[in-house]
């Protein structure tokens, strides 16, 4: 099957057509795309719900009759902007499409250990986005629980409780697989010469990724089953009128979401330490550090999961002691900002759009990290906590962070997916207003949170002439946002109907990844078992 | 690999295009099975968090809960399981010598301990019910038990229910491998699925040996 095509003839696209060969196929490249495909379709669901949050507080008055019922319908969006961004976009968006695509050809594999599992995970992914649907359309009380479920609330809503912990439960499955997949892959398939700390960076955040993955996503399941079962067969083991403790379920939810933080942050990591190495033309500084800080990274994240309890009457010793190991996992990720700077030190670099991506990714990463410190210390937590500030900061770490490096990710490996070079000119300018949009929307959170403004409230205080402000300014940024988003993948689909032919290359990047042909033909490589020959990031 | 199989008994299997070669196969597909019991572990590790906590807050509760219980079946199942656990390994053992016949036995054998499980935890749940001790805010039980004692009935049949789904699982799986054994495809150099399902089963009992005594014994 692999034998020698010509060039840009044959790819994994064109080598077999009909619905039923994407339907029924095991290629790790295909799977890569389709679920590349679905997550931007739960990007622009969440995407509208947040744009509907915005709106509704662009004035105190905002858009919907102050009545309790539309109380309700505001609390539906923003569960449902956070349910769907969160476990339909932002787990699955780098590690199962972008990694799903790049993780074999960057290890020098024709395939990911379990293809069939992969193929699983994905309709996994379907069933469970599908659920989601029926829980918001399907006529049942919408969900008003914000996407943490805590209880009592929901144990005693009317809301699609059932439908939508069941919908988390079902993707957690294809979380899980994906990740097994990823450890198996990367231990027993890296092609000769690729010794542990020869693997492109990308390929150790994906690593500690997957083992949070597999270690962290089976809590979550049975914490949802017991939430199922609560409403279902009354077990009261999170209820405090039958004897039960909903400050546990805090601690099972948050010991499974807290290590998902880091699912979603740890791959974007990865694509920045690429992409940084490749427009800087040079080795990547501080290797060994940047790789073993993504495995402390995963090992410390499953012992932070406390402080998102401070207020919710655990011990203040266990709060101390959560407090100090929260402050302990800011070191990895600063040692990796740290790495990317010097990186970036005395090199040539050169501003494509993917470089654009990775040094916005700097700047708003850096914000997001250090605004989070106030919110470890048990002090200054006590006044900050559930306003927001807590939303501007995890929004500066999840889409500042994350979502901008899916974006320099996203075109980075473009022109190795689709084979096409989209206009770089265009996406530069994306870029900027994504970046313009962004801090308009989330800079002017942060004085909300700290003069006072709670989280998920659908109104405010039209006196306090700050909020009015700050909330226009916020509301006015998404909009700027939501439009510089809607360019990017503009400027990404209409790349598909030009004739800018991709070359294998296009960067001069150094992984194994770009050997191959753009886009890559089935079974990947041409030779049969393909040697590593050069040790990532050595530009010459 | 030695050459001496015998092929007009088995069906030949040839390693999935992206494996350089067999050993490379199963060793993967033995890694990414101990990562799936790593799953496992951690989705009975939140029972038995929310076990240590309740049993803290409340140890009278679980001490009378636990003598609710039937240790004697317990116990019973406790024998059923292990053996069980025994004739799947020596079951794997046979599949690797090339000794078809004995090894569909043995997984047949581990089939029944595991129905015979089931009965008994089917007879342990019926006289359960029968005195209305039943799950949290349903538990309906007239005769003496603590304040609380409902919170120890949910952790157990939401323990034992979530172990029960596991051992009819593990007895389709067991099914399923003894059907391609029969069909001639397991000998040798071909044994993986064999070898993962027994690794399921040894999980399925091994827990079972952590529920029994903090369930039944717990005085």
């Amino acid at each position: 099957m692999s034998t020698t095509t010509q060039q840009n003839d044959v790819n994994f696209y064109n080598c077999k057509k009909g619905f039923m060969s994407w339907a029924y196929t095991l290629d790790h490249k295909r799977i890569g795309i389709m679920y590349l495909v679905a997550s931007c379709v739960a990007l622009f669901a969440g995407g509208a719900f947040a744009l509907m949050i915005r709106a509704q507080l662009a004035t105190p008055g905002g858009m919907l009759p102050m009545t309790p019922e539309y109380k309700d319908t505001y609390n539906m969006w923003f569960t449902l902007h956070g349910v769907i961004m969160v476990f339909l976009f932002i787990i699955p968006a780098i590690p199962a499409a972008i990694g799903n695509f790049i993780l074999p050809l960057m290890v020098g594999a024709k395939d990911v250990a379990f293809p069939r599992m992969n193929l699983a995970s994905f309709y996994l992914y379907v069933i469970g986005a599908s659920i989601a649907l029926y829980g918001i359309v399907g006529g049942e009380t919408p969900l008003t629980t914000g996407w943490t479920f805590y209880l009592p609330y929901s144990k005693e809503t009317a809301g699609a409780v059932i439908t939508m912990t069941f919908a988390a439960f079902v993707l957690g499955f294809s979380s899980i697989f994906t990740g097994i997949n990823f450890i198996v892959t990367i231990h027993k398939l890296r092609a000769p010469g690729m010794s542990w700390y020869k693997m492109p960076l990308l390929l150790w955040a994906l690593y500690a990724t997957s083992i949070l993955q597999v270690l962290a996503t089976p809590v979550l399941g049975i914490t949802l089953m017991l939430l199922i079962a609560e409403r279902t067969l009354q077990v009261g083991i999170f209820d405090p009128a039958l004897g039960g403790d909903p400050v546990l379920f805090q601690h099972f939810f948050w010991f499974y979401s807290h290590p998902a933080v880091y699912i979603m942050i740890l791959p974007g990591m990865g694509i920045i330490s690429e992409v940084i190495s490749c427009f800087s033309r040079k080795v990547i500084f501080g290797y060994k550090a940047i790789a073993n800080s993504s495995i402390a990274i995963a090992v410390i994240s499953f012992l932070v999961w406390g402080h998102h309890m401070f207020l919710s009457g655990q011990s203040v010793y266990a709060g101390l002691v959560f407090s100090f190991l929260t402050f302990l996992v800011a070191i990895p990720s600063a040692i990796k900002v740290f790495n990317w700077v010097a990186t970036l030190h005395r090199a040539s670099i050169t501003f494509e759009a993917p470089m654009c991506y990775a040094l916005s990714f700097l700047f708003l990463f850096t914000i997001g990290g250090l605004t989070g410190l106030p919110l470890a210390t048990l002090s200054t937590d006590i006044v900050l906590h559930d306003t927001y500030y807590v939303v501007a900061h995890f929004h500066y770490v999840m889409f500042g962070g994350t979502v901008i490096a899916f974006f320099a990710g996203l075109h980075f490996y473009w022109p190795k997916m689709v084979g096409k070079m989209y206009n770089e000119t265009v996406a530069k300018i994306a870029c900027l207003i994504v970046f313009i949009g962004f801090n308009v929307t989330f800079f002017s959170q942060f004085f909300l949170g700290y003069t006072g403004m709670p989280r998920r409230y659908f109104t405010y205080d039209s006196s306090n002439e700050l909020w009015s402000q700050m909330h226009g300014f916020s509301s006015i940024g998404a909009f700027i946002l939501g439009f510089g988003v809607l360019i990017l993948f503009s400027n990404l689909l209409a790349s598909l109907f030009s004739d800018r032919k991709a070359p294998n290359n296009p960067w001069g990047a150094t992984t194994m990844d770009w050997e191959t042909q753009s886009p890559p033909i089935l079974e990947n490589f041409s030779e049969d078992v393909p040697v590593m020959k050069k040790a990532p990031y050595e530009y010459d | 690999m030695s050459s001496k199989v015998d092929t007009s008994k088995f069906i030949p299997r040839f390693v999935s295009h992206h494996f350089s070669n067999a050993d490379q196969e199963f060793d993967s597909c033995k890694l990414g099975m101990w990562l799936f019991l790593l799953t496992e572990f951690m989705l009975f590790g939140g029972i038995f968090v929310a076990y240590v906590v309740f049993r803290t807050w409340y140890p009278e509760t679980f001490e009378s809960g636990a003598e609710k219980l039937d240790w004697k079946m317990g116990a019973v199942n406790t024998v059923i399981l292990i053996t069980s656990s025994v004739t799947m390994a020596v079951a794997i053992r046979d599949v690797q010598l090339n000794k078809k016949g004995r090894a569909l036995a043995l997984m047949l054998i581990t089939v029944l301990c595991g129905m015979g499980f089931l009965v008994v935890k089917y007879f342990e749940y019926h006289h359960k019910f029968e005195l209305g001790i039943f799950p949290g805010g349903f538990f309906s039980f007239m005769g003496d038990h603590m304040s609380n004692e409902h919170l120890y009935f949910s952790i157990y049949f939401m323990a034992t229910a979530t172990h029960v789904l596991h051992v009819i699982l593990g007895l389709i799986a067991i099914l399923w491998v003894s059907w391609r054994t029969a069909k001639g495809e397991f000998y040798e150099a071909y044994y993986t699925p064999v070898e993962m399902v027994g690794l399921y089963w040894h999980l399925v009992d091994l827990i079972w040996i952590f529920l029994f005594p903090l369930l039944y014994l717990t005085k």
